[in-house]
């Protein structure tokens, strides 16, 4: 049985160093091609025609003037007389033409009659929402009426995070030839190798009929998973039109609207405690909305799972809003913001200092992860000079900036997902790896390249990683920071074997056994003597003719230690407010996040960056804006729909928490925890500056005022 | 986008002359930031386009006997970037900067800034010009206000989108106007109107006339400022502004304009607040005092009430910052 086990910390030559993303002057140079970018030969574009209501029902529909434009090739009726419209922008028809703009002039001609229903689009006030609240039932530990009896300090308080959405860059969307039995598919995705069969299933045609490429995705934030509606169309369209290439990818305001939403979440909150801050008690009532699905609870409280003593009821609300979708870290920011929140309220009653309440209140964790959070806690204090910087909330000095520090906190699983790997080793010593696995940009294909380079003792630029393909080895989509772990154990195996097979052809010519024989700098040499050697190409010419090519699988059920799950995370914000006009500046941002080995700190440094700028724009400026009486999203834009750009996110300091104890466990997903802490460690900073909480992020100088107003009455 | 002929005269005369003598005919481009976010959208759908960028009458930036001339085309960059102005404006120079993205001032035109329409999102979603309902219902006062007026006037309640408003009509600019019967000029507050109808629109202009200048008088002694609250600092519109500009007697203020943007319809001139500083040495105090005195009259949405407090604090600032200024 061949050793796949990680090589020890110390001889490590590949894994572990900060390279350069592989593929990163080609993207910055925009050599990098998105199927975004695609311009087929004879290529026809697609529109969509969209409700423009909440809520109604189509009474009729005539696609007869669209049908007649000159350039239209196709139209296609997804919602005919009789369909229930649930959201503005819910797909009605699909038109195809020999120009965008073509396109979308026809889809203007088709003429719909619309029977308007009510609609509900507003979610945070409950009292409002009549009878689209589904209470989920009510859920009772230990015994809350007489831990809140017996508390000491009672704290309460009211919380709101909105519907956030995703924000891909890229928008969703897709070309699609289909010519005779042939599909070819070059999608935007997260899910290369199950993509092609579920468009396969919602065409009623063999799978195996599809083929699906992709190099490159401009975000997908667990938004990209199915073939969608619109993808379904485009092939039926172009199969319409004579198997012409069809493209269609979402406008903005579509994408805003309906290719998905991180659901709301609202909630009032009571924590019973001791005076030295030790929670005893919990109860919460939250709501939230999702779109029509409505909104399940958050993972509350979070982290600090064995809080004992909760009563907890929930209500999902249906609004007639574009549906939810998996958003990095699904539900965990949210339930992060409602627990840290609450705790930092109760340490700010208690007039005492937040990094010892969470310390305390560690006994509340899964024991597993107890020694990583006080450890984090130390580091983070440490990273924000929080000692030199806390104060007692509200008391931040004279003068109308006022600075405050915040914490935040997270756990996610991360275990490697299902995925299978074939490294090939050709005679002229060239080595390729091929998965059908996806980078989203989080530079998966380095850190492929980096475990096989390891592996074969050989330089990173020897080695080619080819992904995007679903005619490589099935891979499982990524989502839920499965992909690192997946793809490194299956590359690992993959090119054990490989070079195991190597060793075989290799031994002979040593005058060894296979077994005694090691890959190191471009060698093939005899272990304990290293005289006896072959360079990489000279071993590789005995392979004759013959390339090997071995495969390699990563088992979810039995991941050979490889990878594993289960981290943490704290974070710490430091902020300046300007209490005049409301306006939040952030200092600083510290992320101490565990996460494994790490295969190449700088691209994970980056996932940890890139998640605290989303923090910052979910903190500070990002929210769907729903207008009650028309039922739009008011914002379906990169205008008033705020993001943040790099004059607004201040300085970011990451810890990955490398220690022997922590690589020792395996590589394990990194790219959602790091979003989960940052939002409540900012509404805290904020609540510690003004000497008030704001109930609702985003933090913006309106609500910032009106908080401080209120404080003031 | 619906199809339209495109047309790219030689003089301005021409450009004129291709203009309709109603709205909805043709449309002028210049660098088309605002104008082709409304074709996509179908909100503009203009028969005609008329290129302006290429009419050598627009372009420049000269210094006239009486002070400045900035040709219609000038680009956003170039005011930022240009010596004359930065020497003596820096109010204009702040309001540019704070349009924030290079993009957008590469492509950009003063004369497009001013004339460019509003941002109310009910107009942008094809509700016209005052976001009315289709039973005639003012959608912005019973539904998302956060960015509007603080001081509507009639049924408009979105604010002047323009940056360059504020400052200019602060230093007293003017604007020449071309049309068919020949050209006039007009001071820059006149320019702005409030819309009384739903396809009404923001300035002026008849649909046949191009602003083809605007003419800025020195601002030698003048201290002049803009402070704008924005709640990101990447790209973003402002929450509130104040342009100031003050004629000084030593260390007393002998005249002040005080224009406040992004609260009303139009750019709104505070003349309460000027008042108030006539003959008095500007201090903290009194600027802050002004600032209270600037949002007299406001009548805040639903949702917009912070929008007074950001207005006192722009006020406010902008008079400290003009008093560091060159004056
Ligand atoms: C996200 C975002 C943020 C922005 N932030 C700001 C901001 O903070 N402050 C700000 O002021 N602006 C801001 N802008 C708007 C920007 O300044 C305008 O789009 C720009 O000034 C328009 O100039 P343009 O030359 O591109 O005009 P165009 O788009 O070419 O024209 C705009 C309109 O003016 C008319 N027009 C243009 N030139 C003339 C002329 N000479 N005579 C008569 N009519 C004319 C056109 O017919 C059209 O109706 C922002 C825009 C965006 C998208």
């Amino acid at each position: 049985m061949p050793n796949y086990s990680w090589p020890p910390m110390e001889s490590r030559k590949q894994i572990g160093k900060r390279y350069r993303r592989v593929d990163g002057i080609e993207k910055a140079t925009g050599r990098a091609k998105y199927n975004s970018d695609l311009n087929k030969p004879g290529m026809l574009f697609a529109a969509m025609l969209t409700s423009p209501y909440a809520h109604a029902k189509v009474r009729s529909i005539d696609t007869s003037q669209a049908e007649k434009m000159p350039g239209v090739t196709a139209v296609r009726v997804v919602a005919p007389a009789g369909t229930e419209l649930q959201w503005v922008s819910q797909e009605i028809a699909f038109v195809s033409a020999t120009s965008e703009e073509v396109a979308r002039d026809a889809v203007r001609a088709i003429k719909v009659d619309y029977e308007v229903l009510p609609h509900v689009v507003r979610e945070e006030d409950l009292s409002k929402v009549a009878d689209r609240a589904k209470p989920a039932g009510e859920q009772v530990t230990g015994d809350p009426d007489k831990a809140f009896r017996e508390a000491e300090v009672i704290s309460e308080g009211m919380y709101g995070i909105p519907v956030l959405t995703h924000c891909c860059l890229e928008p969703h969307g897709q070309v699609v030839e289909w010519k005779g039995d042939q599909i070819n598919y070059w999608p935007s995705t997260q899910n290369v190798t199950n993509i092609g069969p579920d468009l396969a299933k919602n065409l009623g045609v063999p799978a195996t009929q599809v083929k699906v490429h992709m190099d490159h995705i401009g975000g997908g934030f667990g938004s990209k998973f199915p073939a969608d509606r619109w993808g379904v169309e485009c092939a039926n369209l172009s199969k319409a039109s004579g198997g012409r290439p069809v493209k269609l990818f979402l406008d903005r305001a579509t994408e805003l609207n309906i290719a998905g939403n991180r659901p709301s979440a609202f909630a009032k909150i009571r924590l019973a405690a001791k005076k030295d801050g030790t929670i005893i008690g919990w109860e919460s009532s939250s709501w939230a909305t999702g779109g029509m699905s409505g909104g399940g609870m958050p993972p509350i409280p979070y982290v600090f799972v064995n809080i004992p003593n909760r009563r907890m009821n929930h209500t999902a609300v249906m609004t007639n809003c574009g549906p939810l979708r998996a958003w990095r870290a699904p539900n965990h920011p949210q339930a992060s913001f409602l627990t840290c929140s609450a705790i930092e309220d109760l340490a700010a009653k208690l007039g005492l200092d937040p990094m010892e309440v969470f310390a305390k209140n560690m006994q509340w964790v899964a024991e597993a992860r107890r020694d990583s959070y006080l450890a984090q806690l130390k580091k983070a204090a440490e990273m924000s000079e929080w000692s030199k910087r806390w104060h007692r909330r509200g008391d931040s000095g004279p003068g109308p900036i006022k600075r405050g520090m915040g914490i935040g906190i997270c756990t996610w699983g991360g275990l490697g997902h299902a995925s299978n790997c074939r490294v090939t080793i050709h005679p002229d010593g060239s080595v390729i790896v091929e998965l059908g696995s996806q980078d989203l940009g989080t530079g998966t294909r380095t850190v492929i390249a980096q475990v096989v380079a390891e592996t074969l003792g050989l330089p990173l630029e020897s080695i080619k990683v080819n992904l995007g393909d679903n005619s490589y080895p099935p891979s499982n989509p990524s989502g839920g920071s499965t992909t690192v772990g997946g793809v490194s154990s299956s590359s690992r195996i993959a090119a054990v074997n490989a070079l195991e097979k190597l060793f075989e052809k290799v031994a002979p010519a040593l005058g060894a056994q296979p077994d005694q024989l090691e890959a190191v700098d471009g060698k093939i040499q005899v272990k304990g003597n290293p005289s006896k050697n072959l360079l990489w190409g000279a071993a590789c010419k005995k392979l004759g003719v013959q390339s090997i090519s071995e495969m390699g699988t990563n088992d979810p059920r039995n991941p050979r230690g490889l990878n594993t799950q289960g981290v943490a995370g704290i974070q710490v914000a430091d902020v300046s407010v300007d209490t005049e006009t409301g306006v939040v500046t952030m200092n600083r941002m510290v992320a101490v996040q565990d996460c494994g080995l790490v295969i190449n700190p700088r691209l994970a440094e980056s996932q940890v960056y890139g998640a605290c700028i989303m923090s910052i724009c979910g903190a500070l400026m990002e929210e769907r804006i729903m207008d009650a009486k028309t039922g739009r999203v008011l914002n379906p834009d990169m205008e008033f729909y705020k993001l943040a750009g790099i004059g607004d996110i201040g300085e970011i300091l990451v810890d990955l928490h490398i220690t022997p104890e922590n690589d020792k466990r395996g590589v394990i997903g990194l790219g959602e925890p790091p979003t989960v802490g940052g939002i409540a460690a900012i509404a805290n900073a904020v609540a510690n500056a003004i000497g008030v909480r704001v109930p609702t992020v985003p933090l913006t100088p309106n609500r910032v005022l009106a908080a401080l107003q209120e404080r003031r009455a | 986008m619906q199809a339209f002929e495109y047309a790219n005269p030689a003089t301005l005369q021409e450009a004129v002359a291709m203009l309709g003598s109603s709205w909805g005919e043709a449309d002028i481009l210049a660098g088309g930031t605002d104008l082709i976010s409304l074709m996509k959208d179908y909100i503009h759908t203009p028969k005609r386009v008329v290129n302006i960028k290429g009419l050598k009458e627009l372009q420049g930036i000269t210094k006239t006997a009486t002070g400045l001339r900035i040709g219609a085309v000038v680009t956003f960059d170039e005011v930022a970037e240009s010596p004359l102005i930065r020497s003596e404006y820096p109010s204009i120079v702040q309001a540019v900067l704070g349009v924030a993205s290079p993009q957008i001032r590469n492509m950009g035109t003063v004369g497009g800034d001013l004339c460019q329409r509003n941002r109310c999102w009910y107009f942008r979603q094809g509700f016209g010009t005052l976001g009315k309902d289709k039973d005639g219902t003012s959608l912005p006062p019973i539904g998302e206000n956060r960015y509007h007026a603080i001081f509507p006037k009639g049924d408009a309640y979105f604010v002047s989108a323009s940056s360059l408003g504020p400052p200019l009509i602060a230093l007293g600019a003017k604007v020449k106007i071309a049309g068919p019967s020949g050209s006039r000029e007009i001071p820059v507050e006149e320019l702005f109107v409030v819309p009384t109808s739903n396809k009404g629109r923001e300035v002026s202009l008849a649909p046949n006339e191009i602003l083809t200048e605007i003419l800025i008088p020195s601002a030698r002694g003048v201290r002049n400022a803009t402070y704008e609250v924005r709640h990101k600092q990447a790209l973003d519109w402002p929450l509130a502004t104040a342009s100031v500009a003050l004629r000084m007697k030593g260390s007393t203020v002998a005249s002040a304009k005080i224009v406040l943007g992004h609260v009303g319809p139009t750019p709104v001139i505070a003349t309460e607040a000027e008042a108030l500083l006539a003959g008095k040495a500007l201090t903290p105090d009194l600027a802050a005092e002004a600032g209270k005195v600037a949002v007299n009259g406001a009548k805040p949405l639903s949702g917009n009430e912070y929008k007074v407090q950001l207005t006192r604090v722009a006020v406010k600032r902008a008079l400290m910052e003009a008093m560091k200024a060159r004056a």
